[in-house]
């Protein structure tokens, strides 16, 4: 007996060593796990962040113009209408032939206006436009690049590729050589940006239209989901019998919250858009569909804020008369409000970030125009995002990430009031 | 008259209602000798009145809308010449809206038939005098309403109770949009998808090994029919399930294993917040991440290891799926395994056993349905999961079990078919509605497991 249990302790003795050794590494994929979570992450940001810097700035590049009314094809006494109709275009184009004398042939000077955006154009036709009295006067004037010009000049195509698979051709780059060792060539902060709408040309393309798109389809989703997920969170909370219907209304909040959000879409295609008729692409039907979808969020961060007060509150509400309905409206929810609105901050966030169901309800329209009511056909910023994903140009790459940047931005805001909410909230 | 016209009256007459509602009970007081011979406060009364005008009126005006459509549309068609009534359905219905959008917006009236804008003005006129009626009928009503209301009132009014049973009603009917909307879902879905069945046999869907939703334009055309065989979309939908939860389940369950049992308190209130950052990225983020850098990177590195990989792998979108549930199944993991006593762990550790014996011996064992529940719900998550695998997955529907092949998946056809302009009428659009059905039910079946997975097992130690 003594013999066998001394073997024991030699046979954990020897096995110990395996078993730490075992235990540390067991400690250290944990340890592997929470940093391939941080790794993965960084990661992501650093992508976006790397790739959406460049949007934020813009090149200009600076051309001597002669406001010849000839060539416009104006004629100083014009009205304003004649004006706006001039041939600001051709103005360009001879503009970038005066600079660049010794192009020559027709595909050579193509590539040479392709310095320019469409944008400069208008550029001119606005100048123009403000102060007619420039006609017939020469003058330097910083004209916005062509994106493809712009993304040699910051340093994302460079003469080591080969000429075939980017499109920036050599010529052009001498060009643009050139242009920067005279000064001709100027960085500044990408304004049009946040002040544009959609646009076809990655330069002028800006995110103002999807930010007042977000702006509508939110307010919709808030002012349908708020009321109702507090109303339906103090119902199930405070009135709610112990019976069959309250119990298929809570099997139905939770299975809701874990509907695909895709399904969502469906049924704001058949039901408001086919059923109701309500207008295709606009944020009223963007806004009811998402409500739909954060109303459970809300519901059961509500219901958790309510159970949260303490009952003595009730209690003395009751005590000194007031009804069922007075003791909540006036003692419970003022109480339960801060963990009520970090719920439905967080729900508006993933509001906010959602897309796959407005792609349903027709949301993806290419539109340009400023949203201006919840009627009108918009987009909003994760659409947006998904668009120009998908656009082929190198340009709308960077405009992506920094859309993104500007999404992420806004979340980030979101979930900090939440936190700060919630902290508030706890100190009670 | 715009509906928002009505509405924004309809407002204003509950207001004025309140106030004249209010105003009378006091009138009504004084006349009964002060305040206190009043039942309830003056406020009720106004609310009472309120509520008494606005509610009917609203349901008037709800209906009137709903209606409004279909009425019109019934009306115009009947005057339509016989040869068009005598078209099908869907001509009529491509007819109609030609007349509406050029009622609406106008247009080149040469471009339609005479018929037409004629129809085009009576649908103008109908729409105006349709206005008109629906602002007069919620007047009349609210304003009825109100005042019946106020000719009602007096100091034995019980207006408080009244207000307070209306009110408990309107909480009952916010509570039950939930119930609304899944019946809605159901609903919608399901009517859409037997429309399609009706063309489609189900067996064909569910067990054809072919997807190609093309319909014919014309009917002598190549290839006129589609087929539509769901069992690619499936594998494809699993297969980018499976990449994800591979990555997912050991990260999130070893991150939850060291958060809760190694981890110190301060290392848990940083990391946890940070690591849930990746639960709160749109998922469009992760589409644009998964198709410019990640799947890139896979297939240069497939191609240098000489590999074959197709540039939207479903490797590439499964990955970053998986990056998106990591927290996820952290979350739920951590939960599972605090949940256990902690009598169960100090026996183990009393006993000799390190702590990683412990974690593999007896905490996992007793929290493994809890977390069996918790991937249920992340591979639910995994296949509902849209803007990913548009981004990044491909639409070549092929049976393929190879990670570096192009897939697609349900979602992703379900936006490819619906996105962009349709016919309602064709299998090709309605396929989708029967693809949701079946991502529906996929899905609620298995979060109905996993709920009552997870439900059972916490209350094991209760």
């Amino acid at each position: 007996m003594s013999k066998r249990s001394f073997k024991n302790t030699e046979l954990i003795q020897a096995s110990l060593k395996k078993r730490y050794a075992r235990e540390k590494r067991f400690q250290w994929y944990g340890r592997l796990a929470v940093m391939l979570g941080f790794v993965f992450l960084f990661i992501l940001l650093f992508d976006i962040v790397s790739k959406g810097t460049p949007a934020f700035t813009q090149k200009y590049l600076l051309v001597p113009i002669h406001f010849d009314a000839d060539r416009i094809g104006v004629t100083p006494e014009s009205d304003a209408k004649q004006l706006r109709a001039g041939d600001y275009a051709g103005l360009a184009k001879a503009s970038m032939r005066d600079l660049f004398p010794d192009v020559t042939g027709r595909k050579d000077k193509r590539q040479l206006y392709r310095l320019l955006s469409l944008g400069a154009e208008y550029q001119l036709q606005d100048m123009v436009m403000t102060d007619p009295s420039l006609l017939g006067q020469a003058k330097d004037v910083w004209l916005l690049a062509h994106s493809e010009a712009a993304s040699y000049l910051k340093g994302q195509v460079t003469r080591d590729q080969p000429e075939d698979e980017r499109r920036v051709k050599n010529m052009q780059m001498d060009w643009l050589d050139r242009l920067d060792s005279e000064d001709r060539t100027q960085t500044r902060f990408n304004v049009l940006f946040f002040t544009e709408g959609d646009s076809r040309e990655p330069e002028l393309a800006g995110i103002r239209a999807a930010l007042h798109g977000s702006f509508f389809t939110l307010i919709v989703t808030f002012l349908l989901a708020f009321p109702i997920g507090v109303f339906a969170a103090v119902y199930l909370e405070e009135f709610a019998p112990k019976n069959r219907i309250t119990d298929l209304i809570e099997i139905n909040i939770n299975n809701l919250a874990a509907v695909p959000s895709i399904v969502f879409g469906l049924l704001g295609l058949a039901v408001f858009i086919n059923f109701f008729e309500l207008p295709r692409s606009a944020p009223l039907v963007g806004g009811i569909v998402l409500s739909l979808m954060t109303l459970p969020t809300i519901i059961i961060t509500s219901r958790a804020a309510i159970q949260a007060v303490s009952p003595s509150i009730r209690e003395a509400a009751m005590g000194v008369g007031a009804s069922k309905l007075q003791t909540v409206f006036h003692h419970v929810l003022p109480v339960a409000m801060p963990g009520i609105l970090t719920g439905s901050i967080i729900g508006m966030a993933q509001a906010l970030g959602e897309s796959a169901p407005l792609l349903m309800i027709g949301m993806v329209a290419f539109i340009m125009d400023v949203p201006g009511g919840v009627t009108d056909p918009a987009t909003v910023l994760p659409v947006q995002i998904f668009l120009w994903a998908d656009s082929p140009e190198r340009g709308f790459t960077e405009k992506t990430s920094a859309a993104i940047m500007v999404l992420m931005g806004f979340l980030i805001i979101m979930n900090a009031l939440a936190i700060y909410l919630r902290k508030r909230f706890e100190l009670k | 008259m715009p509906t928002s016209t009505v509405f924004i009256t309809l407002v204003a007459l509950c207001l004025v209602s309140f106030l004249v509602g209010r105003q009378r009970s006091r009138i009504v007081a004084t006349a009964a000798g002060g305040m206190q011979s009043l039942h309830s406060l003056p406020k009720h009364y106004g609310y009472m009145t309120a509520l008494w005008a606005g509610l009917p009126a609203m349901l008037v005006l709800i209906f009137w809308v709903a209606l409004e459509g279909s009425a019109i549309r019934g009306l115009i068609v009947a005057e339509f010449p016989a040869e068009i009534r005598a078209l099908s359905e869907n001509e009529i219905g491509l007819y109609y809206n030609q007349m509406v959008s050029f009622a609406v917006s106008g247009g080149d009236a040469s471009m339609l038939e005479p018929t037409q804008v004629a129809a085009a003005d009576f649908y103008n006129e109908l729409l105006v005098s349709s206005g008109k009626l629906k602002l007069l009928l919620v007047v009349v009503v609210a304003v009825l309403g109100g005042a019946l209301t106020v000719l009602r009132i007096s100091p034995v009014l019980r207006a408080r109770n009244s207000v307070e049973s209306t009110f408990t009603w309107i909480l009952f009917g916010c509570s039950s949009i939930a119930v609304l909307t899944t019946l809605g879902i159901v609903l919608s879905v399901l009517f859409e998808a037997l429309r399609f069945f009706q063309t489609i046999p189900v067996q064909e869907f569910l067990f054809g090994l072919k997807w190609s939703p093309q319909m014919a334009i014309r009917l002598d055309q190549v290839g006129a029919s589609g087929s539509f065989g769901f069992v690619p979309l499936l594998v494809g939908t699993l297969l980018i399930s499976a990449v994800a939860m591979l990555i997912a389940v050991p990260v999130g369950l070893m991150s939850a294993i060291y958060l809760s049992e190694y981890a110190t308190r301060r290392f848990r209130a940083v990391t946890k917040p940070v690591l849930e950052i990746l639960a709160g990225v749109p998922t469009v983020v992760y589409g644009f991440f998964a198709a410019l850098t990640v799947a890139p990177f896979i297939r240069n590195l497939g191609e240098s290891l000489g590999l074959t990989v197709a540039s939207e792998s479903a490797l590439a979108a499964g990955l970053v799926m998986g990056i998106m549930i990591i927290p996820f199944v952290m979350s739920l993991s951590d939960d599972i395994i605090n949940a256990v006593p902690d009598s169960m762990r100090e026996a183990s550790l009393g006993m000799g056993a390190t702590m990683s014996e412990t974690i593999r011996k007896v905490l996992l064992p007793a929290a493994l349905p809890g977390i069996v529940g918790g991937i249920l719900l992340a591979v639910s998550r995994a296949i509902g999961e849209t803007m990913i695998v548009v981004m990044a997955a491909g639409l070549s529907a092929k049976l393929t079990a190879n990670p570096l092949e192009a897939v697609t998946t349900i979602t992703v056809q379900i936006v490819t078919l619906l996105v962009g302009d349709q016919e309602f009428d064709s299998p090709k659009t309605l396929a989708a509605f029967a693809l949701g059905l079946v991502l529906f039910f996929v899905t609620l079946l298995l979060n109905i497991i996993a709920l009552y997975v997870v439900r059972r097992y916490r209350e094991q130690y209760e």
